[in-house]
Formats: C-alpha cells, sequence, structure tokens
C-alpha cells in the first residue's frame, strides 16, 4: 500500500523529486532559467548519490537533445528538462527522437521567446513542440507536475514515443505549494525496472547490431511517417491505460481534459496550465451572477484530445478559447485552431473566440477571464461584432 | 598460432572478424568509386579488438551506408544529425557507463565517432568540443575530405587557401577560398585530451596503431585523417591514395601525434619533401592558384611554417619529458599486450 507525505514544495522542487525517485539513468541538460533551479537540485541529488544518474552537462540543448537519442537508443531510461529559447534549440533534434520512436522524458518549464527577450511564461516554447509527434502533457500544478512526471515514463515506454511534461515557469516552478509524494517503492514498482531490453532495439544489445537514423528516399520516407502516424494515434489508449494504472496508486484519476460547470454551461472557456484555477474563479463570479458559465483544461495536449473537446462544447452557445500564445497568421492561436477543428463533426456550432493572455509572465486575473466571457456571450447574441477572431486580452492602452 | 606482427596487416585485422563477414562497413554501400571513406572506417574499426557502438554525422559516409531500408553497417550504428555525432556518442557512453554501475549491463563495449569536415571543424565543433571537455570515453574520427562534398563542394573551414569550391570560385577578383585552412588538430590537442593525431588512410599501419594508441587509454581521443575526395577535388578515381601520399610527402598534411596535448612526435619525415606546386597540380579544383605565384608562395610558406612549429614542439617534448623524468619514445610505443 502506498504511503503518502505532504510537503510544502516549489514546482521545481516537486519535479526534481519525481525524477530522484524514478532514478532516471541518462540527464543531459544544459542550464536555462527558470528550469535552472531544477537542475540545480537534481544535481544535489547526483552528487549526494541518492540517485544513480549520469547527469551529462552538455554545452547547449541541441547537443542536450543529442545526447537523450544517443543514451535512449543506446537503452537507458534518460530525461532532458529547457525552457523557451532552450526548447527552441532542440526542436530539430526533438523530431529525430520521436521520428526514432525513442522514449524520453522533456520537462517544459514553459517561458516565452525572444524577441524581445522574457524569461518569464507563455507558452510559444511549447507551441514550436506540437507538430514534432512528441506526446504532451500540460500541469496546472506542482501537483500535477510531479504526477505527470511519473506516468510520463510509462506512457512513453509504453508508446515508444518521447513525451513532453510542461509546467508554467515561475508561476508553476517557483510557486510554494502542499504536494503529496508517493513513497519511494511505489514510484519504482510503477515505472518498473531499467535496463536495455525495456526498448526494441537497443543499441547496446552488440549481438544484434542495429542501424538508428538511416536516409529514406522518396520511395520510404511516407511510409516511415505513416508508420508514425498511425502509432501515434494508439497514443490516446495508452494514456488513458497508464492515467488508470496511476489512479490505482495514488488515487488521483487524470482525464484527457477536466470540465469545470460545463454540465449546463452555454459558455465555456478553455486554457492550458496554471491559469486553469484563475479560469474556474471567473467562473465562480459569473455562476454568482447568474451566468451560465464553464471551464476546461486540456491535459492532454499531444495527441490533441478533439473527441472529448467535442463532447465538452456540444451543448455550448459560445466558446472562450484562451491561448498563452499568438500565431500570428490571421486566424488565432494553436490552441484556437486545435479547438476550431476538433468541432469539425459536431452537430452543434458554437461561437468561437480566440483570446491572447499571460505573455511574457504578464499576470492574469479572473475578471480579464470574466471580460472574455462577456465579448463572446456579446457576440453570440450579436450585440458586437468582430473583426478579428483573435483578441488580446491584457494590452495596456 | 602465428606469430603475429607488431601491428597486424589490414588483412590480419580483418580475419579476426569473421562475424561481421569481415568487415564492420560491409561492402554494396553508394560511396564513390575511389573514394577513402570506405578503407578509413574499415581501417580504424578493425583495429579496435571489442565491440563497438558507432555514431556519424550527416555527411558523404553516412547518407551512403544507412539507406533504408538497407544498412552496409555491421556494428551498431547510430546517425541522429550533421551536427551531433560527438554528443550522440557521449549520450550513448553515458548510458553505457551508468548501466554498468547500476548492475545491468556487463559487455565490454568501445565507442567511436566519425564526422567529415563540415561535421567536424564547423558545424559539430561545439559539440566535439564539449563532449571532449566532458571527458567521454570514445574515439573521434574526421574524414577530413576539405569541404562539403557530399552537397556538391562548398567550402569548410578545413578547405585550403585558393582552392575552388561552389562557394568560393575563381573569379576576376577573388581566386577561391580567401582564408587558410583552420588547424583543428591543433585545437583540438589544446583540449589537452590523452591523444591527438593526424593520419592518413595510405599508411594504413601508422593510422592502425594510431587508433589502437588511442584505444589504450580512457578518455576522449581525436584522429583528423585526410581523405582526398576523387569527386571534388577532381582526380582519378585510382589516384586517391597517390593523392593522400603526395599530401604527406610535400609536408601538407603531417602525419602526427600528440599525448595528452603535450608530448608530440611527428610519425614521417620525408627527407627529401617535394614542393607544394606538385600536390596541387594533381587536384584541378585547386590547380589554378599556379598561375598566381604570389598564392603558391603563401601556401608553401603555411605548410613550412606549420612544418617547422611541429619539429619545434616536438623538440620541446624531448626536452620536457627529459626534464619529467618520462621516457618519451615509450609514451608513443602501443602497450605490451597489443604488441
Amino acid at each position: 500500500m502506498a504511503t503518502k507525505k505532504v510537503v510544502a514544495l516549489t514546482g521545481n522542487q516537486a519535479a526534481a523529486e519525481a525524477m530522484r525517485q524514478i532514478n532516471f539513468d541518462v540527464a543531459a541538460v544544459y542550464p536555462i532559467s527558470p528550469q535552472t533551479e531544477l537542475m540545480g537540485f537534481f544535481a544535489e541529488y547526483v552528487a549526494n548519490g541518492e540517485v544513480d544518474t549520469d547527469m551529462v552537462a552538455v554545452e547547449g540543448e541541441h547537443s542536450a537533445m543529442a545526447a537523450c537519442i544517443g543514451a535512449a537508443a543506446a537503452g537507458a531510461r534518460t530525461i532532458t528538462a529547457s525552457a523557451g529559447p532552450g526548447i527552441a534549440y532542440m526542436v530539430e533534434n526533438l523530431y529525430i527522437a520521436s521520428g526514432m520512436r525513442l522514449p524520453i522524458v522533456l520537462l517544459d518549464v514553459n517561458r516565452a521567446l525572444s524577441a524581445p527577450l522574457s524569461i518569464h511564461c507563455d507558452h510559444a516554447d511549447s507551441m514550436l513542440t506540437r507538430d514534432t509527434s512528441w506526446i504532451s502533457l500540460f500541469a496546472e500544478n506542482a501537483q500535477e507536475a510531479y504526477h505527470h512526471i511519473l506516468m510520463a515514463v510509462k506512457i512513453s515506454e509504453k508508446a515508444m514515443f518521447p513525451i513532453i511534461v510542461n509546467y508554467d515557469g515561475y508561476i508553476v516552478s517557483h510557486s510554494i505549494e502542499n504536494v503529496e509524494l508517493l513513497d519511494d517503492e511505489t514510484v519504482q514498482n510503477f515505472v518498473g525496472p531499467s535496463g536495455i531490453h525495456r526498448i526494441p532495439y537497443p543499441l547496446l544489445d552488440i549481438d544484434h547490431p542495429v542501424t538508428y537514423g538511416a536516409t529514406a528516399q522518396p520511395d520510404y520516407y511516407t511510409e516511415c511517417k505513416y508508420q508514425q502516424h498511425v502509432d501515434f494515434l494508439k497514443v490516446y489508449d495508452i494514456v488513458r491505460e497508464v492515467f488508470d494504472e496511476f489512479a490505482e496508486i495514488s488515487g488521483k484519476k487524470y482525464d484527457f481534459i477536466e470540465e469545470y460547470q460545463t454540465e449546463d454551461a452555454e459558455y465555456i472557456g478553455i486554457s492550458m496550465g496554471s491559469s486553469f484555477g484563475t479560469l474556474k474563479d471567473a467562473v465562480d463570479k459569473l455562476r454568482a451572477q447568474g451566468k451560465k458559465v464553464g471551464a476546461v483544461k486540456i491535459t492532454l495536449f499531444r495527441p490533441f484530445p478533439r473527441k472529448e473537446i467535442a463532447k465538452a462544447l456540444s451543448k455550448a452557445k459560445g466558446v472562450v478559447v484562451l491561448d498563452r500564445a499568438d500565431s500570428f497568421d490571421g486566424i488565432g492561436g494553436p490552441l484556437f485552431k486545435d479547438v476550431a477543428a476538433s468541432l469539425s463533426d459536431s452537430e452543434n456550432k458554437p461561437l468561437l473566440h480566440n483570446f491572447i493572455y499571460g505573455l511574457g509572465g504578464r499576470e492574469v486575473h479572473e475578471e480579464e477571464f470574466m471580460k472574455a466571457f462577456e465579448r463572446v456571450e456579446r457576440l453570440e447574441k450579436g450585440i458586437d461584432t468582430r473583426e478579428n477572431l483573435v483578441e488580446y486580452l491584457q494590452v495596456r492602452e | 598460432m602465428a606469430k603475429k606482427r607488431p601491428i597486424a596487416l589490414l588483412a590480419e585485422l580483418a580475419s579476426n572478424k569473421e562475424d561481421f563477414g569481415g568487415m564492420p562497413l560491409a561492402p554494396g554501400h553508394r560511396m564513390c568509386i575511389g573514394c577513402g571513406i570506405p578503407p578509413i572506417v574499415n581501417e580504424v574499426l578493425l583495429a579496435i579488438d571489442e565491440p563497438v557502438v558507432v555514431s556519424t554525422a550527416t555527411g558523404c559516409l553516412e547518407v551512403t551506408t544507412g539507406v533504408y531500408p538497407v544498412t552496409a553497417w555491421n556494428v551498431p550504428w547510430i546517425h541522429v544529425n550533421f551536427q551531433s555525432a560527438a554528443a550522440v556518442i557521449g549520450g550513448v557512453e553515458a548510458a553505457y557507463k551508468v548501466l554498468k554501475k547500476k548492475g545491468l549491463y556487463d559487455k565490454e563495449v568501445k565507442f567511436v565517432a566519425f564526422g567529415g569536415d563540415g561535421g567536424t571543424y564547423d558545424i559539430g565543433f561545439q559539440s566535439l568540443s564539449a563532449t571532449v571537455e566532458r571527458g567521454h570515453d570514445f574515439l573521434y574520427v574526421c574524414y577530413n575530405n576539405e569541404g562539403y562534398q557530399n552537397t556538391g563542394y562548398q567550402k569548410s573551414s578545413a578547405t585550403p587557401i585558393g582552392a575552388y569550391t561552389k562557394t568560393t570560385p575563381v573569379g576576376k577578383e577573388k581566386i577561391g577560398k580567401q582564408e587558410p585552412r583552420k588547424d583543428l588538430t591543433m585545437i583540438m590537442a589544446a583540449h589537452g585530451i590523452p591523444y591527438t593525431a593526424q593520419a592518413a588512410p595510405h599508411i594504413y599501419r601508422d593510422l592502425t596503431k594510431k587508433v589502437k594508441k588511442a584505444m589504450s587509454f580512457k578518455g576522449p581521443k581525436f584522429i583528423n585523417v585526410l581523405q582526398p575526395c576523387t569527386l571534388s577535388w577532381r582526380f582519378a578515381p585510382e589516384d586517391t591514395m597517390r593523392l593522400a601520399k603526395l599530401a604527406v610527402e610535400t609536408r601538407y598534411w603531417p602525419v602526427y601525434e600528440v599525448i595528452d596535448g603535450k608530448y608530440w612526435k611527428v610519425n614521417v619525415k620525408p627527407k627529401r619533401p617535394k614542393p607544394i606546386e606538385e600536390y596541387i597540380a594533381a587536384q584541378p579544383r585547386w590547380k589554378h592558384v599556379l598561375k598566381y605565384p604570389e598564392i603558391v608562395e603563401k601556401i608553401q610558406k603555411e605548410v613550412d611554417e606549420k612544418w617547422n612549429h611541429l619539429l619545434a614542439l616536438e623538440e620541446m617534448s624531448k626536452k620536457l619529458a627529459e626534464k619529467e623524468g618520462v621516457d618519451y619514445e615509450k609514451l608513443f610505443e602501443l602497450p605490451k599486450e597489443e604488441n
């Protein structure tokens, strides 16, 4: 039986604790705010022999992911962590990791992209990863970050795809919360032992030499990508399976999305990450005013939970899609387009409107989300009109 | 058992690897006729007794040997991209180390990375320098064909001054590449790693001895091998080894080794060095400079200065060894069991 204890931890401390309990074989990392603190905590575990991990302190994020690919292909349980520009720098290798079907865990402590330089939170970095065929989870708080990392190892190894765990820079990474921790033994039993034969074709199986990273000409490239496409669709079931298994040891049952007051909601807001709590506060305040509103949080960002979203919005009149990154494309943010595409087969076609918020660490308050709900209601009722599908929520005039 | 020669012939090395069909890199790959890369790769890998895992940078070697769904590699092999051959093998080696420490793996394995000069001197240099600095136990071999030959011959920082490439054409105002080549071997030696060397494929006994010597050290090792490119340097395919020989005989490509970044030894000292013109004239990519005595003079000056610098380093090493009470000659010998 799992024993649990509640400890006050920052998001980065909780993540480091998960890494310690899993006892990864290899961690190839390069410092970047707001991830630096996490690696500092973990380096202490390494220095004190509390983990067996070989921490490879590389010279940049591109090499961090290259070393992770080498380590994972060799047969080691492998992790890295980064943020913002660091994620941008490793993008080339993200495609290679998933194309080689390697289980690797990447912690993205979400940070804005330059220019202008900002070390603070938004989701622009994660949006660079959305087409990379990495599984992607968004944690709302330190507790979820801790849980997601434990589940990520298992999901990744079952699916043979790499996985990203996102948690918001500073807002989650540096804020102290109560976090319920599982005991080491429970975690280790849950993730299972390491060893090269966790994967089908380890490089270190020298009696069976394999070639990783071949060239494919036009006669085979499509078939390689199609296999990847087909297998990535199988990730839904694998994630569900692991979520169920995790509920058994932790008592916490995750779903692809989390719904709040959506049952009878006419207007629904959708967000990812730490802003969901603020969104729920906005819902509570509007409910108190008699408005039928609700909220949806995306937990599984890739593959996108399109069926669950369609179901959650099947009775809505209007939807507030909250993007913490802009696509600068005349349509809307990445999440907005994902939500819109998810409704392709829906009979109900709610009015969708996109709001860009929280860029570069801009603080977000429930009043702003309440305004977004109000705007969508007015658009839906024909009181307001719109020039664009996307608006900025928090610009100082 | 027949008495082993001090250094095995290539055929003898190959005969020890029957389980690989004789060659770590099997025939049937798609490299050009006359290319020096396959002999370099096989000479290097055959000189290593233990099983190896190999990583390779994008380039000629990579695109011609692992073309889905076939592979010429009889050893575990990984290619990630152009700039990461070193970082990748560092990751593999880290995995090996930790799995052994955890008692989850018990084989003895060696690690080798191959890259062309583009993937080594240029785009992969940061990754190479850092992997070496971190002290991973691996050998990096650069097959240096002095340009981006896989993409049709553009200049790299290994391209010599005056040479034609597609990005340094011979025009009215500029005659080929304007800058001298980067001396990467010197830079690698400056990392203070256990073993650094320059070699040429035609002196394969020197190359295989260097590989064996390199593998006797724990930590990062680097060998830079000149690889005359029949396609881009535009000489006949049967002349690859002749070109390599000329490069050594003109002192254009000194063959030497460095231990701990401080003991230097020049392995081949041509008694009557040939003039650089002879080497240049054999390469249509470069021979236009013979019309410009001032460029030839510059090239000869670079060659002479580097040669004299090397000899001075060698002299200095001997004095240093004496001062430290170290047997200079013995430093460069193979360990007993290899003899």
